[in-house]
């Protein structure tokens, strides 16, 4: 058990806080714990937790991804041309939607592995390039989802979130397999020591496609889910859910060089940075105010991380951080 | 397994360049099934390049490798251990951040992205037990280990593989005397199942413990491959050493040993990586330190330099003590220490700066001097006769000698009343060097106190007035004047007792 927790800290540190967090969150909201406010908040979280992942299997790699708001605005867009109809049509237009995804993750990947070009500089250049195709798919805010998918997929499931449950199935379904493949394990070692990969017989180039791939198809179900909650397509949300996925993957524990954290972490840092939101809203603080403390958090979240950097006793070994 | 048999692995021709330098020329080597091969030679005499094409990490610049007599060619690491050609590298190749378990997983035979066969764990288990890493724990991450440890892990992560050639680069550096003799046992036993092993070490009594042949490189060439006892120690050395012309130096000047002390080192160390090192750096005398790489000499440097924290002992400069917390405090006028690194490219020089702003950038900060004043630097370029189209051009445009002498310059044009090397002249031309020497005696004998550390054991002999050999993090010899010999070095650097080199030669 000590041993679980000492490999696992950065998870257990991120949890405990949401817990504290999500019950300050249910005793300060007026209508305290009901099914209908866990849905609410649970939904805003699962958009932001999705994205998160898209960003962390990008971080994983010791990469950075700037274009995964602008993969959520795109499939948003494209979902709410598509998402309109009815039956076997739905189907077809989630499964495109998430085909584009992939592929918008491919060619990052493709151009960072075979252009050899630096992740930041690919994923900005791209980010722009996938908000321009999703303003020529929706220049203004609108279109239509249908909504019994919708509500399908935002409400609850005999008095629990569907966006709770959507939330368990990835992590169960999805990342406890993948963490025991050769991709899981590769993910890691590239991240960690992408020489030592190399040397250990890892098909280096693969995995960092198949770590793009992963990314876009996050970035994808993201924007996915954003429109089931807002039932409308906007090209506008790029910039902000970049920033946020960045943040949240910082917050839970994921390591920007690479190679440490886990997609646990990167849901844990998103339901974190959107309860801090929500509480915000409900905390008296005047609005203006609220994007400075919301900063202190992550400052402060931050600085734990780094704070190793006080144990250095070769001053020259910071900078090979 | 008769002699008949086609080597394992055959290399012919191969050479291998990097740029202008060339690590591997012209190779022809060969390793049978059974046989147990030490690799031997001096820091850069191109071992480990040798490993790295042989592993796959590498491709050879021209030449052919033949597999059981048919030539191949090796893709990647991955190629190479499907193959059966399995290596344990001496810059370890665990990945820091995942456990021992997932580690000796990475890439096992028979993995691919999917599901991971755990056939590798069992094996690797049985070969910790046998050489006593029972304890060590599955789900430890390996960057808590300790060096011996993850050698351990290494070396069963290399034998889970079931190698037909394996390949061990310094495998047992960190690993005490009773390890050692384990790891032995296990590699006789898989050579005597048919195993081919080629072994780097640097302790002689080891590979005179397991090796059948013995292969000697210098300097990217193949010298000689011969039965293990057919020649001693000091032959092989002589072979490891070779013949070189030495007019490459300036004549030395009669060392004074009643010169001024400039600085001291009294009972220095740093953790368990230094320990206890005490030298004594008078006006005009170069210092050599030396050793094989790592055993704490660039420490020494370092530490001088503020850049290390929480050192022990005493620094003495000129009677004061100094407490040096950076560089920038130790280049003050009133320190005057100076440290051209060993890394030029990364370290010493900001390679799209042009030569002007690389110049500058010591100068800047220090009190006392005005950076932008160019007489500064000017004695400096003129005595090394640097090559330049203008002062404004980037630095990386320059060959690897002028680069040096830029990144000297900078330093230089402090006056630094001790100036630091670290390995000033590896991988640079001969004119360069005689030009780099010619400086160094000059400013030796104008009263600069200078800390040579080097791979090249000839500046020991040749330029420096003594020498320090560091082993393991201590000072194990204090050379002067006639003891300062080729051989006297090597054994030191191996940490062989000098007598015991002397017996050799009398008993030949």
């Amino acid at each position: 058990m000590r041993d679980f927790l000492r490999s696992n800290r950065r998870e257990v540190i991120a949890l405990a806080v949401l817990v504290a967090l999500l019950a300050v969150y249910l005793g300060t909201h007026p209508r305290g714990m009901s099914t209908y406010v866990m849905t609410i908040w649970a939904n805003q979280c699962l958009i932001l937790a999705l994205a998160a992942i898209a960003q962390f299997f990008a971080v994983i790699v010791r990469g950075i991804d700037l274009s995964v708001g602008a993969v959520m605005a795109l499939t948003n867009t494209l979902a709410s041309h598509v998402l309109g109809g009815t039956g076997i049509e739905l189907i077809g237009g989630a499964g495109l939607v998430l085909l584009v995804g992939v592929l918008c993750g491919l060619i990052n990947g493709a151009l960072v592995v075979f252009g050899r070009i630096q992740p930041i500089v690919v994923t900005l250049a791209t980010a722009s390039i996938f908000v321009g195709l999703a303003l020529i798919l929706r220049p203004t805010p609108g279109g239509q989802i249908n909504y019994d998918l919708a509500d399908a997929m935002t409400l609850d499931v005999l008095g629990i979130p569907t966006a709770l449950i959507i939330a368990a199935m990835v992590i169960g379904l999805f990342w406890v397999p993948l963490r025991r493949t050769g991709l899981g394990l590769g993910l890691y070692a590239i991240g960690s020591s992408e020489q030592a990969a190399f040397q250990s017989g890892l098909q280096v180039r693969i995995v960092r496609m198949a770590s793009f791939g992963l990314g876009g198809l996050f970035a994808g179900l993201a924007g996915l889910y954003f429109s089931f909650v807002t039932t409308t397509g906007d090209a506008g949300i790029a910039t902000n859910f970049t920033l946020n996925s960045i943040a949240a993957v910082v917050l839970g524990g994921v390591a920007l060089r690479g190679g440490v954290g886990s997609v646990i972490g990167a849901f844990a840092g998103a339901f974190i940075l959107k309860t801090i939101s929500a509480l915000m809203f409900f905390s008296g603080l005047p609005p203006l105010a609220q994007p400075l403390v919301e900063g202190l958090v992550l400052a402060g979240a931050i600085a734990i991380g780094g704070a190793e950097i006080l144990r250095v006793r070769n001053r020259l070994e910071v900078f090979a951080r | 397994m008769t002699p008949n048999d086609p080597p394992i692995v055959r290399l012919k021709g191969v050479t291998k360049r990097y740029g202008a330098t060339c690590a591997l020329n012209d190779v022809d080597f060969a390793c049978h099934p059974g046989e147990i091969h030490a690799v031997l030679g001096e820091n850069g005499a191109g071992k480990s390049t040798l490993m790295k094409i042989i592993s796959g990490v590498i491709p050879p610049t021209e030449g052919a490798i033949y597999l059981d007599g048919t030539e191949t060619t090796l893709a990647s690491p991955r190629d190479a251990v499907a193959r059966g050609l399995v290596c344990m590298f001496q810059e370890l190749s665990l990945v820091p951040d995942l456990s021992v378990r997932e580690n000796l997983l990475l890439g096992a035979p028979g993995s691919g992205l999917g599901r991971l066969p755990k056939t590798a764990i069992a094996r690797a288990q049985q070969v910790l037990a046998q050489i006593d890493g029972r304890h060590i724990s599955m789900r430890a991450r390996v960057a808590d280990l300790s060096l011996a440890e993850r050698q351990q892990v290494e070396i069963a992560k290399a034998l889970a593989r079931n190698p037909r050639l394996l390949i061990l680069d310094e495998a047992t550096s960190a690993l005490n005397a009773s390890v050692v003799d384990k790891v032995f046992d296990l590699i006789r036993a898989e050579s005597a199942r048919g195993v081919g092993v080629l072994f780097i070490s640097h302790r002689f009594h080891e590979i005179e413990a397991l090796a059948d042949k013995i292969s000697v490189f210098r300097n990217g060439s193949h010298v000689d491959t011969f039965a293990n006892g057919a020649h001693d120690y000091s032959a092989i050395i002589g072979k490891m050493v070779g013949q070189r012309i030495d007019d490459l130096f300036p004549p030395k000047s009669p060392a004074d040993p009643d010169a001024e002390t400039v600085l001291q080192l009294e009972g220095f160390g740093w953790g368990e990586a230094l320990q206890d090192v005490n030298i004594t750096l008078r006006k005009g005398s170069i210092v050599g330190l030396g050793g094989l790489d790592g055993q704490g000499q660039a420490h020494v440097l370092h530490g001088l330099f503020g850049v290390l924290k929480n050192t022990s002992g005493r620094i003495v400069l000129e009677g004061r003590d100094l407490a040096l917390s950076s560089p920038k405090q130790a280049k003050q006028p009133d320190i005057g220490i100076a440290l051209l690194p060993e890394d030029r490219k990364t370290e010493a020089l900001v390679l799209q700066q042009s030569i002007r702003a690389n110049m500058q950038l010591a100068a800047l900060g220090t009190d006392g001097v005005r950076a932008s004043d160019p007489a500064l630097y000017q004695p400096y370029l003129d005595a090394l006769e640097l090559k330049y189209a203008t002062l404004d051009q980037p630095v990386g445009q320059l060959s690897g000698g002028n680069q040096q002498k830029v990144a000297l310059t900078k330093w230089l044009a402090l006056k630094p009343r001790c100036l630091l090397l670290a390995d000033p002249t590896r991988g640079i031309d001969v004119k360069t060097k005689t030009q780099i020497y010619g400086l160094l005696r000059q400013l030796a004998d104008a009263g600069t106190a200078i800390l040579l550390l080097s791979t090249d054991y000839e500046e020991f002999i040749h330029l420096c007035d003594e020498t320090h050999i560091f082993y393991d993090g201590r000072v194990v010899r204090h050379l002067q004047g006639d003891e300062v010999t080729a051989n006297n070095i090597l054994s030191a650097a191996l940490n062989m007792p000098a007598t015991e080199m002397g017996a050799e030669v009398a008993h030949a």
